[in-house]
Parts: structure tokens; sequence; C-alpha cells
């Protein structure tokens, strides 16, 4: 499939912008993305290749302008609600619907 | 951002220290250090070196490093007339085992597009200027399969064990936009 995340031998990207000392996330937000997306993803209900799928199918000027944790982000709110971890109301209102815990003991970032 | 941690909390899907774990984890434990250990295992050790060869992903697992997006790794040696260096040109596959997450250059449209295309100007960029008969091979990742360096050892490191030896190695010479500096020249991570 080609699109713009198909990125070899496209030209005219610019030069490389290298950052020394690079902290391995810039901002809290970061890492909280990163660690919500490894913990939820623990529940199986999605693969490597569905993640990447979600930004693959960004608006290409979306994909050259949105940073990549926020590629991230949206990519883990589609997942979210559309392989049913949570409702789309749930989404819209930030309250679990009554009855909805997952807990069991323990949950499934724990493994 | 904190209004998406509290739902998944409150609903039983996340466990708030479990986030907490990973990012201490993904911030201070699992990093380019790990990748440096194993360089240095190799320069030091020839069985271990041709263990790597083999099936890098099972020698990697020997010195405790496996866990997710390296589930199969592959390691590509520099030798004085060839150059190795990996790319993920499709979005960020990287051998977080071994260098953790990828910097932000990495996972940029101008890494991604152009060292395919033009890796000795690339690298160029980078500093690293390669004489005009040495092979540069340019390695593309998928999820399936990740990449690692292996540099060549610096000259005028014969009588170093291996914990100085790993602390030569950079980031940037294990994904192959460097060489590993010797000694003398301030070669530090």
């Amino acid at each position: 499939m080609n699109g713009i995340h198909d990125m070899g031998g496209m030209q005219d990207m610019g030069p490389i912008q290298y950052e020394k000392n690079e902290p391995m996330f810039h901002a809290p937000w970061e890492s909280r993305v990163f660690a919500m997306f490894i913990a939820a993803g623990a529940w199986g209900r999605w693969n490597l290749d569905a993640f990447r799928h979600t930004r693959e199918v960004l608006p290409p000027a979306d994909y050259l302008r949105v940073s990549y944790y926020e590629q991230w982000l949206s990519g883990l709110l589609d997942l979210l609600v559309r392989r049913g971890l949570l409702s789309a109301a749930e989404m819209a209102t930030g309250v679990p619907a009554p009855g909805a815990g997952c807990k069991e003991g323990h949950t499934a970032a724990d493994r | 951002m904190k209004a998406l941690e509290s739902l998944l909390v409150e609903k039983g899907l996340v466990d708030r220290n479990a986030l907490d774990a990973l990012v201490d984890t993904y911030e201070n434990k699992i990093g380019l250090r790990n990748g440096a250990r194993v360089v240095a295992r190799a320069w030091v050790d020839p069985a271990y070196k041709a263990r790597l060869f083999a099936d890098a992903t099972s020698a990697i697992a020997e010195l405790g490093y496996s866990s997710k997006q390296g589930d199969r790794m592959l390691v590509v040696a520099n030798t004085p007339k060839v150059h190795n260096v990996i790319v993920c040109t499709l979005c960020s596959c990287y051998p977080w085992p071994v260098l953790g997450l990828p910097p932000v250059w990495y996972k940029s449209a101008p890494y991604r597009s152009r060292v395919v295309i033009d890796p000795r100007g690339v690298l160029g960029e980078f500093g690293l200027e390669l004489a005009d008969d040495v092979e540069v091979r340019v390695w593309d990742s998928t999820a399936e399969l990740r990449y690692l360096v292996l540099p060549e050892r610096p000259a005028g490191t014969e009588d170093l064990n291996e914990e100085p030896l790993a602390a030569l190695v950079t980031r940037d010479a294990m994904v192959g936009v460097a060489k590993v500096a010797p000694p003398e020249a301030g070669g530090k991570p």
C-alpha cells in the first residue's frame, strides 16, 4: 500500500534535525501516552500492525505535521473504542459505564 | 491526557503503578547501555560473537535483554570495507531491548526518506565521511525483524576489558550513523 508513510526514497524532506543528549521523552504527557499504550495493549485487542495502520491512515498533511506521540495518542483513542475497551459514551464523558469495571483481581498491565 | 488516564484506571483497564513502572523502565533501565554491553561482549569474546551472528535474538537474551519490539534481531557487523546503517522507512521500528526508544531524528521524514537513496550524504550530515571504497549497506527494519550494528572496535583499546569498552559505545554507532571513537578522542556516550 503506497502512502505518505512509505517514505523510503522520497526527496526534499530537508536536513536531519539532530538533538544532542536527547531525552527519552520530551514532555511528561509523551511518557504517559507511551505507558498507556503499552499497558492497554496487554489486553491483546490489537497487534503492532493494527497500531501502525492507525498512523498510516492519517491524512498525509497530518502525518507530516503531527508529532510522533500525538500520532500514538490518536491511534490509542481510535483502538480503545474500535476494539471495544471503551465505549464512545465513556470516551465522551470520561466516566466508566456502571458495572463496566474490568478489575478481576489484577489488570492486564500487571502481567 | 489526565482524563484519559483516569478513565482507563477507573475502569480497571490499566494500573497507575504499572504506568509509572513502564515510564521508569524506559527512561532509566532499558536503553543503549544494554546494546553497548552486547557490543563489548562481542568484541572480547569470539564465541559470543559467533553466537550473535548465528542467532542474535538468543545471544542478546543471554545477557538478559528481551522484551517488546525485539522479537527477532539480526546483528550486522561493520568492517574496514563494509559500513552498515539501520532505518525504518515505513514507521519507527527499532530494537527497543538493546537501544531503548528511538530518537526523534530516527523517526523523522528526512532520515527515513533519504538514508536509503543517499546514505553517504546522510552519514555526512552526522559527521561521518566514508572512503569511496567502503561499501554502505542500509537495512530497513520491520515489525518482525530489527537490526543492530556491531561497530568496529576502535584502535588503542586492546588493553581494555568489557566494562570500559562498553562505555565507549554510543547509540549512534549501533544505529550506524557514527563510529566508536577511540578513548583518547574522548569517545563517550
